[in-house]
């Protein structure tokens, strides 16, 4: 019987007290549980940042990849061995900055995995220059200058480049974290799991007071649960292209909500055929049988010798 | 023109000639086979190929047009041209190959189960030659954003346990050089990288051949990591490297390059069907569920006397590992310990030692002619052809000639090319690039130098003709670089 603590390694944390990676980290190793995965049957993947240590600390597979590439490596490993259940985590500097390339790219295949991205709007791990999610005008504490440039939308650029889960939660929500990564693992495709996190240490603006409103007049809290709206991000029939036209318009439209509301939870989900399925109609035999678990050894080439004889 | 005309009337197209004009290609054809006197057949055969279905009946108008062509130049120069082509009658079967065939096929042979690549020159052949067949064979050809993300997603899928490839060119290569220290640091059991050298730097020529790239391959990437770097020379060789490249990615774990050319990429030969007696897969020490049920903890980077240490395959039961760019621990987590640094490089490089001594000598470097000859030729990769030809037209002329091509770089043969080396009288190097990249490494490895260099460097590949002048005018009037420039 697997309890949550064998999801988790001895590994010392050297993460900043407070630090919205824990939160993250929680989440993922509950998530894990609850759904009664297999700790060998996992494997996780990241980037290099903060965030980059997180497969060091669950007691799976785990793969501490380079910075920005993560995706390519989590996607080589997944279509080696689908059985394996793949989660890729990074930074959005790592999957947004310099990773977008991939970014954008995994989301065309839709192969099934998910991706969790630490968004903090800060390069935490060499001490706090803006992210590419960091919106123009802001200046957080170690930054010579306010920001020029706008930030990106990832959920917008997700939806666009053919993520068909794409939800958002908050590294200090940890309930509601969980329960969307329990969604994103179970659906089958490509999922985005943008997660807003705080930075107690060099993003000094979006702090958890900040979430919190505490510098609003009205006090509310600036994050608010789409389920809780009557807002329906799911794609009922994938084959209705007005539908899911509909679905990634509102989608896209909601994600650019930001400031004094800031909306959580799920934005789009569409059941699409995976890369998975795609490639087994080129080979019958790849989602029985996992490539890694196929006998591709005593392959003959005589045919192949012979038709250019 | 008038012997298109004369087609046209056979066959009462002659009213729309400029619809048929495009045929004069195809009288053209007839005509240089007529010119050598070779047998007929083999037009009409060749041109049909290329006429199929719908199109069958276009095609018999090319094969008279042709004909017609093939008889105005045998009637005509039959006595005046003396060059005469037949067929060499032999019970040996052959094949017509190009490089990227061979690797292609030796790829299915060695198990390969997944491929990935960017479109570039003259690579791509060679990858949609495996997807055309990927459903006989079982391997996924995945085309990537970028060679990032080809070498990585391959790197990904060896540590994931299957046989994994990438193959490009140039620029698509400089892309790969940080995934390869990824792949180094992380002992993965792969990729192979194949290397179609263009010509560069850049662009440069694109669709032209080069062997500008020996050096940046042997440093490719930040930092000292394990590769092994082979170099095929013709088509037999790049089936037999590649298949062992497979064995070697496994069984050192680290990233092997194989390094060939658009020249040998490209060009076809005829050559006796290879021979496929020896070649076995190895995968090197894997363990299994059952091999950790025993153990209560599993060293993924185990301190080994050899410095390899055995693998698990994601998903097995009691082989959790954890692998990171950064250094780390015999665990696989990240680790700042100054010793346990030391001794993970000493352990990692150890593996290079071991291929040393396990790569067979056979395989490292090839030597050709006498012992003892006035000149020694030196080279490597494709220029193997040229030099072998132009050999013969040397010693035609009484200059003794040995030749020695290495084929491993990395793990470099230094006591072997010293061996050959060490007693000759006239070293030349042939190479196809501007610096003399093979002579340099000689010189690093075995301190021998070079007495002259033959280089070429205009995109094209050397000629017979060239080797021969290359070394009568190093060897005869003491010009110690020649620069060859044949187009």
């Amino acid at each position: 019987m697997l309890e949550l603590k064998d999801y988790r390694t001895r590994v010392h944390n050297d993460w900043c007290p407070g630090c919205g990676d824990f939160g993250i980290l929680n989440a993922i190793q509950m998530a894990l549980f609850e759904l009664k995965l297999q700790p060998h049957e996992v494997a996780i993947f990241s980037g290099i940042g903060c965030s980059g240590k997180t497969p060091h600390f669950v007691a799976t597979y785990g793969f501490h990849t380079l910075h920005g590439r993560v995706l390519p490596i989590a996607t080589g490993a997944k279509l080696a061995n689908n059985a394996l259940t793949v989660v890729a985590v990074g930074g959005d500097g790592d999957g947004y900055g310099i990773g977008a390339g991939h970014f954008v790219n995994a989301g065309r295949r839709n192969l099934d995995f998910t991706y969790v991205v630490h968004n903090n709007g800060v390069y935490g791990l060499t001490k706090g220059q803006a992210s590419p999610t960091l919106p123009k005008g802001l200046r957080t504490k170690s930054m010579p200058a306010p920001a020029i440039i706008e930030g990106i939308n990832p959920l917008a650029t997700a939806i666009s480049a053919g993520y068909t889960f794409v939800a958002r939660s908050y590294s200090l929500d940890v309930k509601h974290l969980k329960e969307t990564l329990k969604a994103a693992v179970l659906h089958k495709g490509s999922a985005l799991v943008d997660v807003l996190q705080t930075c107690p240490t060099y993003n000094d603006i979006n702090t958890k007071e900040w979430y919190a409103g505490a510098d609003l007049s009205s006090k509310a809290p600036r994050l608010y649960k789409l389920e809780e709206t009557g807002y329906d991000g799911n794609v009922k029939d994938p084959g209705d292209t007005n539908e899911v036209n509909q679905k990634k318009g509102q989608a896209i439209a909601r994600s650019f909500e930001w400031g004094d509301k800031i909306p959580v939870g799920l934005f789009y989900r569409s059941q699409e055929p995976t890369y998975e399925d795609m490639i087994a109609k080129r080979l019958p035999a790849y989602k029985e049988v996992p490539l890694v678990k196929q006998d591709l050894y005593r392959r003959d080439v005589t045919p192949l010798l012979e038709s250019l004889t | 023109m008038d012997v298109l005309v004369g087609a046209l009337k056979e066959t009462g197209h002659d009213r729309k000639l400029s619809k048929y004009q495009v045929m004069a290609n195809t009288v053209a054809f007839g005509a240089s086979v007529g010119l050598i006197d070779y047998d007929f057949e083999i037009v009409g055969e060749a041109i049909m190929e290329g006429f199929t279905g719908r199109k069958a009946a276009l095609g018999e108008l090319n094969v008279k047009a042709a004909r017609h062509g093939y008889d105005y130049m045998k009637k005509t120069f039959q006595d005046v041209f003396a060059y005469k082509l037949h067929p060499v009658r032999t019970s040996e079967k052959r094949m017509v190959i190009r490089g990227v065939q061979a690797v292609g096929i030796a790829k299915f042979k060695a198990g390969c189960g997944f491929q990935t690549y960017y479109p570039i020159t003259p690579a791509t052949d060679e990858s949609e030659y495996l997807e055309q067949r990927q459903k006989d064979y079982g391997i996924v050809v995945v085309q990537t954003e970028d060679e990032i993300s080809a070498v990585l997603m391959a790197t990904g899928a060896a540590h994931a346990g299957l046989r994994a490839a990438t193959s490009t060119s140039g620029p698509g290569f400089s892309l790969m050089a940080e995934g390869l220290g990824w792949a180094g640091l992380t002992e993965a059991p792969g990729p192979v990288v194949i290397l179609y050298q263009r010509t560069g730097p850049s662009t440069g020529l694109p669709t032209r051949t080069e062997q500008g790239d020996l050096q940046f391959v042997l440093h490719a990437g930040h930092g000292e990591f394990p590769r092994i770097v082979l170099a095929p020379g013709d088509v037999v060789e790049c089936f037999h490297d590649t298949f062992d490249a497979f064995n070697w990615a496994e069984r050192f774990q680290m990233p092997v390059i194989a390094v060939a050319d658009k020249f040998l990429a490209s060009s076809y030969r005829t050559v006796p069907v290879f021979d496929t007696t020896g070649m076995e897969v190895d995968r090197g020490q894997i363990l299994s569920e059952k091999d950790l049920s025993s153990k209560s903890l599993y060293k993924r980077y185990e301190f080994t006397p050899l410095g390899v240490s055995p693998r698990t395959i994601p998903g097995t039961r009691g082989g959790i590992f954890y692998t990171t760019g950064d250094e780390h621990d015999e665990f696989g987590h990240i680790s700042e310990n100054s010793e346990n640094r030391v001794k993970m490089m000493q352990k990692r490089m150890r593996k290079l030692q071991l291929a040393a001594q396990l790569i067979p000598s056979a395989k490292k470097v090839n030597f050709f002619g006498p012992k003892e000859a006035d000149v020694t030729i030196v080279g490597w990769g494709s220029t193997k052809g040229p030099i072998l030809d132009g050999i013969q037209d040397l010693e035609a002329d009484a200059i003794r000639c040995n030749f020695l091509q290495v084929r491993y770089m990395n793990p470099f043969p230094t006591e072997l090319v010293t061996e050959h080396l060490a007693g000759a009288k006239r070293k030349v190097l042939v190479e196809n690039n501007y610096s003399g990249q093979l002579g340099a490494l000689i010189r690093e490895h075995t301190g021998i130098v070079m007495d002259y260099k033959i280089l070429k460097y205009n995109g094209r590949p050397f000629s017979q003709n060239e080797v021969y002048d290359g070394v009568e005018e190093a060897v005869n009037n003491g010009v110690k670089e020649v620069v060859m420039a044949h187009a």
